[in-house]
């Protein structure tokens, strides 16, 4: 069963609107062509919409809405290949309201409503962000001081961010540290080369950076935070499908190669509407996953339907971005095609917080 | 109704498929009405109609004056449901039951009602379908059986396709050309409920690629019915058979309901994925079957969440018709997956056939061959991708 919320509703009207103006395809070059980190106008709007509260609750002064009422605004977001930090703070917001303390979140959570920018450092040099997996470290020493030792890769919008949360094991337990970033060594923070161009990405190294006691968060939940990155970027998928699949429909039907429109061939045909079906049914099990995420109590539940859509998302994706490319022929071999952004999108999409293979490996656990 | 007497009404139908359900026979049953082969499948099936009929557990919406139950049409929705659910053998009649029931209900004279109804519901008079030509496949406005006037009579000539059921009918719904001196095509063409029994009809099974019969091949040769069974005007056809159509589709209501087919999901699978063995072992065990099996069940799952979302306008999206357009294709492509893994689950006994030694009678074997009907009836999977190409994605044509 799949319910849309007013709220939801709303925000999608808006989201498409406002993503439309803000990102048409030549601005999503012109901003990979200036590669600065932060583009602040179009940040402040964002922020004057109120966007970046929406999750986050009113004492804090955000809207207090569940995180799943966020979907429309990154499925319109991906739809134009906006990027910008709301993914990052929007997941640093969910790590201070599920574990941080009164204090923490009192500190933070109304900057990040306001536009502070806040991010997460999960993933590690060896490609993984399990806790199982992971070797940044919290240690103590025999006089009570914490230091943090390690280092993490894929930190979006690190450059720009006043907060990250880290996740580090103390022992064999993982914990969650809060570090300001002014407060970190110079060439902490290194810029990364990804391969989807309109991504900010950095690296973080740590070597024993000093953590008082009010820096380490209180609560411990990792899963609930990996499934709600995996919710976000597959919303974000959902909306690039249905953009790569109007590129695709676009070149089809203005194409002509021995005087047909290539789109009448149905060697192209056909595979177009595998990537319409593949479109509709990730767009399906987008919202699917935001119903059982809002409405469900059972964590296996949950677990199987974000896992099930962040599955399809990436295996759709990738697919129609790759055929995209092919499509287009000699162009397709081109910087100039578009086609080549949503590809190497949907690539960076794919492999966050696991790709097709690793959600089905998780899923054979979870349904048999 | 309110909730409490749908509740018990619900309760007391359960109870009765329960008790009455009949046990699995010896031998395989068909899938669907489509494939009735035998008659020994034929018999049983047809006994389990009339038992159904009996408990009035059948066009429970239809009118008593013709055999039918009166009641509110509510009431066979939730027999149907339970039916399902209880997973009883399905009614053979599903043409007279479903298609040519409802539509004589709804334009045939007060005669046809009397002559034909009752008999519709009770399996006593099995109906068959001529719509398809051999050389014109699901071009309907194109038939090219002839049908002409000769006094109080027409003279058939031609031949039908695919009729399901045609050796066990005693009666068809047949489309046929009465005139080409008309402006179109459409125009020509006059609608029957012709008697099988006629002389010069004859219905020839035709041997699938299971081994089995279920369809024939129908000849007419100087075949005489009476004029007083066409139903609706000379030259009308065309539009009675759209409105057989949208009964077939289950586009508008009146049905009398029951089961046409065997039901198939992924949890079957699942469960049969369990029991199989590959090189000795549970299927489910190996890592890659697993594998595969996850596949199929995300698919199975997203078909479902497809049709969820498709019920939402404001979820409607770019494309909003394309949900609804593509179940056939969608629904057809999966069953003929999941049975060609339940073969592949059996590892080297995927190689049997109907046989005591096969798993379940061979009945997974035969289901993926049959699955085919899915896949090329009612307009095949690439036909469908033409359709959702151009219909959908606005693609210039072939």
């Amino acid at each position: 069963m799949i319910r849309f919320s007013e709220e939801q509703a709303m925000l999608l009207d808006t989201a498409r609107e406002f993503c439309q103006k803000q990102s048409p395809i030549d601005a999503v070059r012109q901003v990979i062509q200036a590669g600065q980190p932060l583009d602040e106008t179009l940040w402040q709007t964002m922020v004057d919409l109120g966007w970046l509260g929406v999750t986050i609750p009113e004492i804090y002064g955000g809207l207090g809405l569940d995180l799943a009422d966020t979907v429309p605004i990154f499925e319109a977001m991906g739809r134009q290949l906006l990027a910008t930090p709301m993914l990052a703070s929007t997941l640093a917001a969910q790590v201070l309201i599920t574990n941080g303390s009164d204090d923490q979140k009192n500190q933070w959570l109304p900057k990040i409503a306001a536009g502070q920018i806040a991010t997460v450092a999960l993933t590690e040099a060896n490609g993984s962000w399990d806790p199982d997996q992971i070797t940044t470290h919290l240690n103590q020493s025999a006089s009570g001081e914490m230091t943090l030792t390690g280092g993490k890769v894929f930190v979006l919008d690190a450059g720009v961010a006043n907060v990250i949360l880290v996740s580090a094991l103390q022992g064999d337990s993982l914990r969650w540290c809060l570090l300001d970033a002014s407060e970190l060594p110079d060439g902490a923070i290194q810029r990364e080369v990804v391969i989807d161009e309109t991504r900010r990405s950095y690296s973080l190294a740590l070597s024993d950076i000093p953590i008082r006691a009010d820096q380490v968060l209180p609560g411990t939940a990792f899963k609930k935070i990996e499934l709600a990155g995996m919710l976000l970027i597959t919303a974000e998928m959902s909306g690039g499908l249905d953009g790569v699949l109007a590129v695709i429909v676009g070149y089809l039907n203005t194409r002509k190669q021995f005087d047909r429109f290539i789109g009448s061939y149905q060697a192209m045909k056909h595979p177009a509407v595998d990537i319409l079906m593949g479109s509709e049914m990730t767009r399906s099990y987008l919202y699917h996953a935001a119903t059982v995420w809002r409405d469900e109590t059972d964590d296996g539940i949950v677990e199987s339907a974000v896992r099930m859509a962040k599955c399809c998302a990436s295996e759709q994706f990738s697919e129609a971005g790759d055929r995209g490319i092919q499509f287009h022929g000699g162009f397709g071999f081109t910087y100039e095609c578009d086609a080549q952004l949503f590809l190497r999108r949907a690539l960076w999409s794919q492999y966050q917080f696991g790709d097709e293979r690793h959600q089905r490996q998780k899923l054979s656990a979870l349904l048999f | 109704m309110n909730e409490n007497e749908i509740g018990e009404f619900r309760s007391g139908v359960r109870a009765w498929l329960q008790d009455n359900k009949p046990a699995a026979p010896s031998f395989l049953l068909p899938e669907t009405f489509m494939e009735v082969g035998t008659d020994q499948q034929f018999e049983f099936l047809r006994r389990w109609q009339q038992k159904v009929y009996e408990a009035g557990y059948l066009g429970m919406s239809w009118p008593e004056a013709y055999g039918g139950g009166g009641q509110p049409q509510i009431m066979q929705e939730i027999v149907n449901q339970e039916m399902a659910a209880q997973r009883v053998p399905f009614v053979p009649n599903t043409i007279g039951l479903n298609w040519a029931g409802p539509l004589i209900l709804d334009m045939g004279t007060e005669a046809d009602k009397q002559r034909y109804i009752k008999n519709i519901l009770s399996a006593e008079d099995i109906w068959c379908q001529g719509f398809s030509e051999p050389d014109h496949g699901s071009d309907l406005g194109n038939a090219q059986v002839r049908a002409v006037k000769d006094g109080d009579e027409y003279v058939i000539n031609g031949s039908k396709i695919w009729t399901s059921l045609g050796s066990y009918a005693k009666y068809m719904i047949l489309i046929a050309r009465t005139s080409n001196e008309v402006p179109n095509k459409y125009a020509g063409l006059s609608f029957f409920l012709a008697p099988m029994t006629a002389h010069g009809i004859a219905p020839t099974p035709i041997k699938k690629l299971t081994g089995e019969y279920g369809f024939c091949q129908t000849y007419f040769t100087d075949a005489r019915i009476p004029a007083d069974c066409m139903l609706g005007n000379e030259g009308e056809g065309w539009s009675v058979a759209m409105k057989t159509l949208m009964f077939e589709r289950g586009a508008v209501g009146g049905q009398a309901g029951g089961l046409s087919m065997m039901d198939l999901n992924i949890n079957d699978i699942v469960e049969l994925a369990r029991r199989a063995t590959r090189n000795g072992r549970p299927a489910i065990e190996d890592p890659l079957t697993r594998d595969e099996l996850v596949k199929l069940v995300l698919e199975a799952k997203g078909n479902a969440v497809m049709g969820s979302r498709a019920r939402i306008p404001a979820l409607g999206g770019t494309y909003p018709t394309a949900v609804a357009m593509s179940g056939k294709l969608r629904s057809s492509e999966l069953k003929r997956k999941m049975t060609r893994f339940a073969v592949s689950l059996q590892g080297a006994n995927g190689a049997r056939y109907i046989s005591e030694d096969a798993l379940d009678g061979g009945k997974w074997q035969r289901s993926y061959l049959n699955s085919f009907s899915g896949t090329i009836g009612g307009g095949t999977t690439q036909i469908q991708k033409n359709i959702l190409g151009e219909r959908v994605l606005g693609l210039p044509k072939s």
